[in-house]
């Protein structure tokens, strides 16, 4: 019970730390410091009413602690103004909800890329720097000192605590949301922790930014995906969606996914996680309506510019028009050491009975492949043509 | 906070080639940019084969012609800005006209 209290309230107490202390390691350890005193006590005396506020003004105040003893007070002009808080008089109008704020200095374009989602993962997700190490595949002390540099650069560069002003919005936004979906994205490889987390965070946003459409797009997006997570993979290898057990989808999260999709077209959404939402929307119909998806594919393509699209349209044009068609779309792909390019070619080949053809084009898709269950299809996938001479 | 954004243009850029309002266009440009509110300092250097660099080793200057490293972007001069934050900054980043062909650094400036 305290377990799922904290995780709920970690990032919402942080941020709202961070905003009032303006310093991120200082917060950090004032947080845990209150998270620590709460799972003494309220074993014992209870959960208080608010949770988050009880965490929020005993964190201050230990952060204020920690600050007399150091004796750096004058320094920190932020903490001139407050005077200690008493526990037992909370004031709930001192946890204002500030994760959008944190959720933009996090992924502020002066940070790069990797420490942008390592920074969103450990404030707002709370995981430890162990978690994010193992979900990037990179030794924990280097995730660790990406963090500290992160942080360092948020202050001497002084990146603000701040939702930006209107005309940066639609910048940093789209910065936003390509952080939660990669954070998805890993997770959906490998880690489910790291999906479920991405979609958290989505949600969030979505909280905090009822009018962005694209918001709820990707929300949508990451709940329809996810929803055939279990039916993804069977014995350790991958199942193409016609193949897929469809009883092993969720479709509460369907649901809420189509939902979600809903308001983001009600919201007058056209952007390319709006667009991708309504074909995943697609792809969990009863029957799939092919033409529908390579004409979505289509405007995407024209959104994005990005070959990877194309390449997933040729996949829908496959199955709409046929894979002759499909395959003359794939040799137009500027798109090289791809391996889906090498194994969606393999299986248009595969298809026209080009069985040698589609023999090379697998051994050149296994030889980038990095994921097992991906790895394994391939091979099954290579084993039958073999067999088949 | 101080920052300083370091100006550096393309070694291959043809200025000389540039017609006179082209040139004029630009520095206006630049002088736009030096009236901005916050800036509180600027320069133009000379180009880099005016450089000269000095290194001492064992107590001995040693003493070559030319910029620090020989690269296709060469330090052509910065400005000072006093801002809130760095966006503040970056947006005047953009403005400087060496930034579409060459590259500005935004760089805090150490306060003492």
């Amino acid at each position: 019970m305290i377990e799922e209290v904290f995780r709920d309230e970690w990032g919402r107490v942080l941020a709202n730390l961070i905003g009032f202390l303006g310093d991120f390691d200082l917060a950090e350890e004032a947080a845990q410091d209150a998270f620590a005193i709460a799972a003494a006590r309220w074993p014992r005396d209870g959960t208080p009413e608010n949770p988050g506020a009880w965490l929020t003004t005993t964190a201050r105040n230990r952060a204020i602690d920690r600050l007399r003893r150091e004796q750096t007070l004058a320094r920190k002009r932020h903490l001139l103004v407050p005077e200690e808080t008493h526990e037992e008089e909370v004031d709930d109008t001192v946890f204002t909800d500030e994760r959008l704020e944190l959720l933009f200095t996090c992924c502020h374009p002066a940070l790069a890329l990797d420490a942008q989602v390592a920074l969103t993962l450990r404030t707002l997700g709370g995981l430890a720097t162990d978690q994010i190490a193992r979900a990037f595949l990179v030794p924990e002390p280097t995730m660790a000192q990406r963090l500290v540099r992160a942080k360092k650069k948020i202050a001497a560069a002084g990146i603000p605590f701040r939702v930006p002003p209107a005309h940066l919005l639609p910048d940093r936004l789209r910065a936003v949301l390509a952080v939660v979906y990669l954070v998805f994205n890993e997770g959906y490889g490998g880690d489910g922790d790291l999906a479920g987390e991405a979609i958290k965070i989505g949600r969030a946003l979505v909280d905090l930014m009822p009018d962005e459409a694209e918001a709820h797009g990707l929300l949508a997006l990451m709940l329809l995906h996810d929803a055939r997570r279990d039916a993804r993979v069977r014995d350790g290898e991958i199942v193409l969606l016609a193949e897929q057990d469809r009883t092993l989808w969720d479709h509460t999260r369907i649901a809420e996914g189509r939902a979600t999709l809903d308001r983001a077209l009600a919201l007058g959404g056209r952007g390319p996680y709006v667009v991708q939402a309504a074909i995943a929307s697609l792809h969990v119909e009863e029957e799939t309506d092919w033409r529908e998806i390579a004409a979505l594919y289509v405007q995407l393509s024209r959104l994005t510019g990005s070959p990877v699209v194309e390449l997933n349209r040729a996949v829908a044009v496959a199955e709409a028009v046929g894979p002759e068609t499909a395959l003359a779309l794939l040799e137009q792909l500027d798109l090289p050491n791809y391996h889906y390019v090498e194994s969606t070619r393999a299986e248009f080949l595969r298809r026209l009975g080009r069985d040698e053809e589609a023999a090379a084009a697998y051994r050149r898709a296994l030889a980038g492949v990095t994921a097992d269950p991906e790895r394994r299809f391939l091979e099954r996938r290579l084993r039958e043509l073999e067999g088949a001479r | 906070m101080k920052y300083a954004l370091l100006i550096y243009s393309n070694a291959d850029s043809e200025w000389e080639s540039l017609s006179e309002a082209d040139q004029a266009a630009i520095y206006d440009e630049y002088r736009v940019v030096s009236e901005s509110p916050g800036v509180v300092d600027g320069l133009q250097l000379q180009a880099a084969e005016t450089a000269t660099t000095v290194r001492v080793q064992d107590g001995k200057a040693l003493t070559t012609d030319g910029p620090f490293a020989e690269t296709k972007e060469v330090l052509g001069g910065f400005f000072v800005v006093e801002a809130d934050n760095i966006d503040t900054a970056l947006a005047l980043a953009e403005r400087i006209p060496a930034a579409r062909n060459g590259s500005v650094e935004v760089r805090p400036v150490v306060e003492m």
